[in-house]
């Protein structure tokens, strides 16, 4: 037996000599495909062969008795492989295609089958070849072996299912499948398993069923193939097939036995009713398994000393689903497979197909302990193997069990964890699902070390799957919340460029939910996005994060790290060389804008210089920046005493708000993010949604959909600028008070607060500022602040100078909606400036009692 | 299921293509270059399984990322299948290896020129081996045995009709400068009237 030789792979090839022929592509020496190592064994060196020579040899040698050589065909490759040039290939081609159509157009004259032989060979190359379709449908019909071969095979490989052409054949099919030459019925079976349509299915159903019960063996089998392309096409169809399939179970030749085994496993999986039923021939089964493995060697199914590998493979997929979660089934099997699973010889690939499948259905059917304990060691003896296939297996196997015997596999996690360093990119690939798996609470710090510098080398093909693969795992897992920023900071440095788009807004939610490590994170930021630009994700979240906290990267004082000493120029400086670095994207530039714009409340000196970098790109060619520049220079012109208000810092942001997930489904990703919800939130939009953005922009006059954001919400790197537009846009007086509570009285300026409830969960709140100084109030702005679950919606001011002397107040109106109904607080804060002076407060409303109406508020100042 | 069955040589030139589910020409020739461009760039000694990424055009094309490229590599010859989960991996293994071995068997230590001239012949071997995409028989004896009665019953029709043709042939493929060897006087009887118009 062949197989039994040495593996190819462990083969030095023969030394080749360059090729003679002029067709680049010809090194095809005469080396014998099968006898590669005796060959090498001899250290013979093969000379190249032309194609006449290789012709002598075969007329000598005598092959062309068995192959009856097709000469048209092969002086027509002749021909095509003398060509020079691709170009003169062509011409070639173009010139035998206009020959083969001639000879197509003349009809019968006994060339037909060569011009099809001929156009196979011609499609095979890649040139059109439909136009012989019809052609193969003529051939069909013919009463010739010779002619019904080719044409069958043509159809086969130029027929579509779909195409009138196969329709035409279908009556051929059906008076060949009852023939009186086996070949020519086989023929028809064959091309019915390949191309068959529903339609096709349906009609000759019947015929092959009566075959099924046919006496020649050799029928049989290929009409047991049939009946499951069959399955597959008119499901139900199934039913036909059932009680025949049982009794093909008795048959002797592998080969039926082989179909009939996939035939019975396509029927159970296609239908729960028939796998009850098939679950009765268990004992069958495993007697015709038994037998294989007891058999004495017979030379005609030995594969590398196992009998029939093929067979048992199928029977052992069948007996799992037969015994998945049934317990008579499973018992019923025990045996057999603890008898395989201790006598298979897996030194050979053979061997180890076997054995792969015992293990896999010892695992998902309800099997003894002690056998799983034994498939689970077979794996870890695979893991160990040399043989990368079987390496590569055992991990496929491990990755299917990991979820229900998760202790056993982690047991194997040093090797795995090695296999993430073999050359081979299927192995890294199958090591990397199975780590990942393996990541818990406990090992998280030590795998992810590997992981990431697994990140660091691995074929860029697989580095996005890694990225994404870490941060679920860190997710779920971080020890800490600074580790988990630090991690995720790794993964961006490293390979910046292949993650999910939705990672940006993830760290960045994480980032400020850390409050405590702003200062360490800005600075860390700050760092890396001095060293490298071009990883447009850290590009982004350092931006995001120095437009927040600029000010403590300015103050230089860190105790989790050393804080570099920048100043306000280099801050700036390195916002503007991503600005205007070319490798920037333009949501990239859009982020280090808004940050840049947010700076200009957190630095004291160089406000000029943001002003005059905030109106170059007032007349930038990137649609969406320049709706920024310009909307940012008005809030410095027009709006100038909200500016502070409007570019507060952010607040924590909710995790539950769309796009918020490490997303495995793209699905989600390309959802659209709730307009509406992500505005109150604040949520940075990704560049998917500008357009939207824009869209609500332009719509806004007449969409109710736009909501006025808090003042406090102001996305800090929002594209959806159309919030700030209609914060500034909408001056209007909305609300006249009705009664009021005084809730905060400093500096003349007093705070009255009303409140009225309209329904069980929503409120509205009136704030009514006047004052009674000698000299207006101005910049005078209101801030409010409320529980996480409730959600608040601030009206626009009615203006945000108070005029002296009680002459006139300031009304805001602040809608809240509590839907869990929790204890309403509300934070408030105000500030202004009196003749030039800053004043800022924070008063906290602690309760609002239940009985709405005009309700008297608990304060407690701040 | 079988998706494909490709065999190219070391330069990516097909030696034979086998599509167990429709595709378009142009797919069908992109799918043998990505296979090609995917399979070649590995060393010998990696594994012999190819797993879907899944944004590779070759996988999106024949259906995503349930699929694995399983080959073996046969000095100037590539032999991938292209199959789904429902197949082993190591099953397919082997049955690359009867195939190849079929045709050693009936080409007599076959090369890639006796693929590239007896395309049809192969692929009639191959009708015996896998069938629309299933496993059909894995007995090599068998597979020969059917595939020689084949050829023998194509031949035996060929009778009359075909006769002439062959003769003609028969005529060209002679190598001229051999024919003193092994000339046999009966036969130059026999062949003097059809050498005539020469």
């Amino acid at each position: 037996m062949l197989l039994q030789r040495k593996d190819i792979r462990t083969v030095k090839h023969p030394v080749w000599l360059p090729a003679v022929t002029s067709e680049v592509l010809t090194v095809e020496e005469r080396t014998g495909i099968g006898e590669w190592n005796y060959r090498a064994a001899e250290g013979k060196t093969m000379s190249p062969e032309s194609d006449a020579a290789w012709k002598r040899r075969r007329s000598e040698r005598g092959t062309d008795t068995i192959m009856t050589p097709s000469v048209r065909l092969q002086e027509m490759i002749r021909v095509i492989r003398s060509a020079r040039t691709q170009c003169e290939e062509r011409g070639i081609i173009q010139r035998e295609c206009a020959d083969i159509r001639a000879q197509f157009r003349q009809g019968d004259n006994g060339e037909r089958s060569h011009s099809l032989a001929k156009l196979l060979y011609v499609h095979m190359l890649g040139y059109p070849a439909h136009f012989g379709q019809m052609e193969c449908v003529r051939l069909i019909a013919s009463t010739r072996y010779s002619e019904k071969r080719i044409g069958y095979l043509g159809a086969m490989m130029l027929l579509d299912e779909k195409q009138d052409a196969s329709l035409l054949i279908t009556n051929s099919i059906k008076n060949d499948l009852s023939h009186s030459s086996q070949f020519v019925q086989s023929l028809a079976l064959c091309t019915l398993a390949c191309m068959g349509s529903a339609e096709m299915c349906r009609d000759l159903a019947p015929e092959i069923e009566r075959l099924l019960r046919a006496s020649n063996s050799y029928i049989k089998k290929k009409a047991t193939l049939c009946a499951v392309h069959i399955i597959r096409k008119v499901p139900e169809l199934g039913e036909l097939f059932t009680p025949s399939a049982r009794s093909l179970l008795c048959e002797k030749n592998h080969g039926v036995l082989h179909g009939a085994i996939v035939l019975i496993t396509e029927l159970c999986e296609r239908n729960p009713d028939t796998l009850g039923q098939f679950r009765k021939a268990v004992p069958e089964l495993v007697q015709i398994m038994k037998g294989l493995v007891t058999s004495s060697y017979s030379p005609e199914h030995n594969v590398a000393g196992i009998s029939d590998p093929f067979l048992q493979v199928r029977i052992l997929r069948l007996l799992r689903i037969l015994g998945h979660k049934n317990d008579t089934a499973s018992d019923a099997m025990n045996d057999l497979l603890a008898q395989v699973a201790t006598n298979t010889d897996s030194s050979k690939t053979a061997g180890s197909a076997v054995l792969y499948e015992t293990v896999l259905t010892i695992m998902d059917i309800n099997s003894e302990s002690g056998l799983r304990v034994l498939a689970v060691n077979i794996l870890g003896r695979f893991l160990l193997n040399n043989d990368r296939n079987i390496r590569y297996i055992s991990m496929t196997s491990l990755q299917k069990i990991v979820q229900t015997d998760h202790n056993a596999v982690q047991r194997h996690r040093g090797t795995i964890v090695d296999c993430l360093k073999d050359q081979d990119s299927s192995v890294k690939r199958r090591a990397l699902e199975l780590s990942l798996a393996l990541v818990s609470a406990v090992n998280i710090r030590s795998m992810m070390k590997e992981l990431l510098i697994f990140l660091s080398t691995c074929p860029p093909e697989l580095r996005s799957h890694t990225a994404s693969g870490i941060f679920n795992a860190a997710e779920r897992y971080s020890p800490s919340k600074r580790w988990h920023i630090d991690t995720i900071l790794h993964v961006l440095t490293t390979a910046g460029g292949d993650v999910r788009d939705e990672t940006v807004p993830n760290l960045i939610q994480l980032i400020t939910t850390a409050s405590e490590l702003h200062c360490y994170t800005v600075h860390k930021l700050y760092r890396a996005l001095v060293k490298d630009i071009s990883q447009q994700s850290l590009v982004q979240v350092a931006c995001w994060c120095i437009g927040e906290y600029g000010d403590m990267l300015l103050k230089g004082e860190c105790e989790e790290i050393t804080p570099v000493q920048v100043t306000e120029d280099d801050v700036l400086d390195a916002l503007k060389t991503v600005l205007q670095s070319h490798m920037s994207s333009p949501a990239t530039r859009g982020f280090a804008l808004t940050a840049t714009m947010k700076l200009s409340t957190r630095i004291t000196e160089n406000v000029d210089r943001i002003r005059s970098i905030v109106s170059i790109y007032g007349s930038c060619i990137d649609l969406e920046l320049q709706q920024r520049a310009v909307e940012y220079n008005a809030l410095f012109k027009k709006y100038d005493h909200m500016r502070a208000a409007v570019l507060e810092r952010m607040p924590v942001m909710d995790k539950n708000s769309p796009g918020h997930t490490n997303g495995d489904t793209f699905a989600e990703t390309i959802k659209e993010p709730d307009l509406p919800k992500s505005a109150e939130e604040g949520f940075p939009s990704e560049p998917a949604s500008q357009v939207y953005d824009l869209l609500g922009l332009l719509g806004a006059t007449d969409t109710p959909l736009q909501p006025s954001p808090a003042p406090i919400c102001t996305p800090p790197t929002s594209t959806s600028s159309a919030d700030i537009l209609d914060l500034l846009g909408e001056l209007e007086l909305t609300s006249v008070p009705k009664s009021t509570v005084t809730v905060y009285e400093k500096n003349g300026v007093s705070l009255k607060l009303q409140c009225d409830k309209q329904t069980e969960t929503d409120v509205t709140v009136t704030l009514i500022a006047s004052n009674s100084s000698q000299s207006d109030i101005t910049n005078f702005t209101l801030q409010a602040a409320v529980p996480k679950s409730v959600q608040l919606q601030m009206k626009a001011p009615s203006g945000n100078v108070i005029p002296a002397q009680g002459l006139g107040e300031v009304t805001q109106t602040v809608l809240l909606n509590n839907p869990n109904k929790v204890s309403l607080k509300m934070r408030v804060r105000m500030s202004y400036s009196n003749q030039g002076t800053m004043f800022q407060d924070t008063v906290q409303i602690d309760s609002f009692p239940s009985t709405a109406w005009n309700c008297q508020p608990s304060i407690s100042p701040l | 299921m079988i998706k494909a069955i490709l065999i190219f040589n070391n330069h990516g030139k097909p030696r034979l293509i086998r599509f167990y589910q429709y595709f378009a020409e142009d797919m069908q020739q992109q799918i043998i270059r990505e296979t090609f461009h995917l399979v070649s760039k590995r060393d010998d000694n990696v594994c012999n399984f190819l797993e879907g990424e899944v944004f590779h055009p070759i996988f999106s094309l024949i259906g995503g990322s349930d699929y694995k490229l399983i080959y073996r590599h046969y000095a100037t010859l590539y032999f991938v299948f292209c199959v789904d989960s429902s197949e082993s991996e190591l099953g397919i293994l082997d049955l690359i290896q009867v195939f190849v071995e079929t045709l050693d068997k009936c080409f007599e230590n076959v090369c890639e020129l006796d693929l590239i001239f007896h395309m049809d012949k192969v692929h009639y071997i191959l009708q015996e081996v896998v069938m629309g995409g299933m496993v059909l028989e894995t007995n090599m004896n068998e597979i020969v045995a059917q595939v020689e009665l084949q050829n023998r019953m194509e031949k035996s029709e060929g009778g009359l009709s075909a006769a002439p043709a062959r003769a003609v042939s028969a005529v060209k493929n002679m190598n001229l400068p051999e024919i003193p060897r092994n000339i046999n006087i009966g036969d130059i009887n026999i062949k003097v009237p059809s050498l005539s118009p020469f």
